[in-house]
């Protein structure tokens, strides 16, 4: 059986500065995975790495054994076309900082458009799709709402929803809550934390130290392009192994 | 100064008006319809990493932008039916007026695009759309929204620069005024009605503009 994700000696610059310097993850189906470390020391650059919207210079990313993004022809490592990208990236659902929802689409229709488009699913189908996730959120009342009418909460509550109805592999939640004003960041991670019982394989990048603590399986700790410490949430965020984590830990806001 | 008004002459052929009108409008519309499309294909090039292509667009649109609209009229009308492109009046002023219309919209357009967020495209691309598809479900519905209330005046000055046609004799709303003019020789009474037809039409559309301006815009 192949992993859910494997990232074999990920290599990523941009222009002179190396990014990713050689990055060994793997993941399986159910794992929880929270990657944490400060900031420019590549977390948020793997995970857009593995939906391609970041090329990459070296190594490889599979999902389920399929080749993400490249493939390679007697021995040359060639891009893959758009579309087969495009068909790839749907394996993988992403929820960003910014929310990024369509503005001049209600709620539902931000997340039908990729069942209509991708998936190719009737409208009745997509709507009740949607409806279904919609209620899972918390926010089936706000359907017809528009982006610029709801809370940084609402927006980001529905584009997770949004990525999740595209039945995805694998969810990557990109510092998620990094956006939202204090009070609005609970109801976020309560969604994270459902889900995440149910069963959906996620990678996260993510600041919320509690958080990472209480929801993940594992942690990877990125330091300087490299994965500097992983493991158990417990061991790791009370018995560091290394001295950049105590640091990193010692500086950030677990406690 | 013995001049009475006498509105008789005109009234008597202001259905020769209305037909005019109608042509103008037609004229406007079409040339505002192909012209978005050219404006649009441009700007995409304007923006895009093609270099070639860019100063293709850039070098149209300086061009059209510097040529008085009058000039590309009579040129397109006169000068390529030497160079083996014979058009109608109609089909030239329509294509005339769609490059010159092009060539503004690139501009206002090209701005519009670079202000729509990247994220909105990443989003996009994250849940498996196509290029092609976010450009055309995501990135122009959003952008034209953002632009529609700076075109309004574009677009009206476009509908009054349709009355340029009358110079290659396209019968529309001041072709019908001059030829009044000329059978009549109320002079006065013939451009005052003319004038008023195209205030009131510049008026209702710019109504009709914020109307549709209101129902497309983004709520918040």
């Amino acid at each position: 059986m192949p992993h859910l994700l494997e990232i074999r000696d990920l290599h990523k610059s941009f222009g002179q500065t190396e990014v990713l310097k050689g990055v060994d993850c793997a993941m399986e189906q159910g794992d929880v995975v929270c990657v944490i470390g400060s900031s420019g020391s590549g977390k948020t650059t793997m995970l857009r790495c593995i939906n391609m919207l970041e090329d990459f210079e070296g190594g490889t990313i599979a999902i389920d054994g399929q080749q993400i993004g490249y493939e390679t022809q007697r021995s040359q490592r060639k891009r893959r076309r758009e579309r087969e990208i495009a068909r790839q990236r749907a394996l993988t659902g992403m929820v960003f900082q910014q929310f990024n929802l369509f503005p001049h689409m209600t709620a539902l229709a931000n997340i039908t458009l990729g069942l209509i488009k991708v998936k190719k699913m009737r409208r009745e189908e997509a709507n009740a799709t949607a409806e279904r996730w919609l209620d899972r959120v918390g926010l089936l009342e706000r359907k017809g709402r528009f982006p610029g009418q709801l809370s940084g909460g609402q927006q980001q509550r529905v584009a997770i929803a949004r990525a999740i109805a595209m039945n995805p592999k694998l969810m990557l939640f990109d510092e998620v809550t990094s956006a939202l004003d204090p009070e609005l960041v609970n109801e976020v991670l309560q969604v994270i934390k459902d889900l995440a019982r149910d069963g959906m394989t996620m990678l996260l990048v993510t600041h919320e130290m509690r958080f990472a603590y209480e929801v993940s399986k594992r942690v990877i700790f990125m330091n300087e392009g490299r994965i500097g410490e992983e493991g158990d949430p417990k061991q790791m965020f009370l018995k560091p192994k290394t001295e950049r984590l105590a640091e990193f830990l010692k500086s950030s806001s677990f406690h | 100064m013995g001049y009475t008004l006498n509105f008789a002459a005109v009234w008597r052929d202001i259905d020769l008006l209305f037909m005019g009108l109608g042509l103008s409008l037609v004229l406007a519309a079409a040339s505002i319809a192909i012209g978005c499309l050219i404006g649009l294909a441009t700007a995409f090039v304007l923006i895009s990493k093609q270099r070639a292509g860019r100063s293709l667009a850039a070098g149209y649109v300086t061009a059209i932008r510097n040529t008085p609209i009058l000039v590309l009229i009579l040129f397109t009308y006169f000068a390529l039916p030497q160079l083996g492109l014979r058009l109608g009046k109609i089909e030239s002023f329509v294509f005339t007026l769609s490059i010159y219309a092009g060539a503004y919209l690139a501009e206002v357009f090209r701005g519009a695009l670079l202000s729509v967020p990247k994220g909105l495209r990443e989003a996009g691309l994250a849940i498996g759309l196509s290029e092609w598809q976010i450009k055309s479900s995501i990135i122009i519905p959003v952008m034209l929204r953002n632009v529609l209330p700076s075109l309004s005046s574009t677009f009206i000055s476009l509908f009054k620069d349709t009355s340029l046609a009358a110079a290659i004799a396209v019968p529309e709303l001041t072709f019908y005024a001059r030829k009044i003019n000329n059978e009549s020789f109320r002079v006065i009474e013939t451009w005052l009605i003319a004038s008023l037809f195209y205030v009131v039409t510049c008026t209702i559309l710019a109504m009709l503009l914020r109307v549709v301006e209101k129902r497309m815009a983004i709520p918040r």
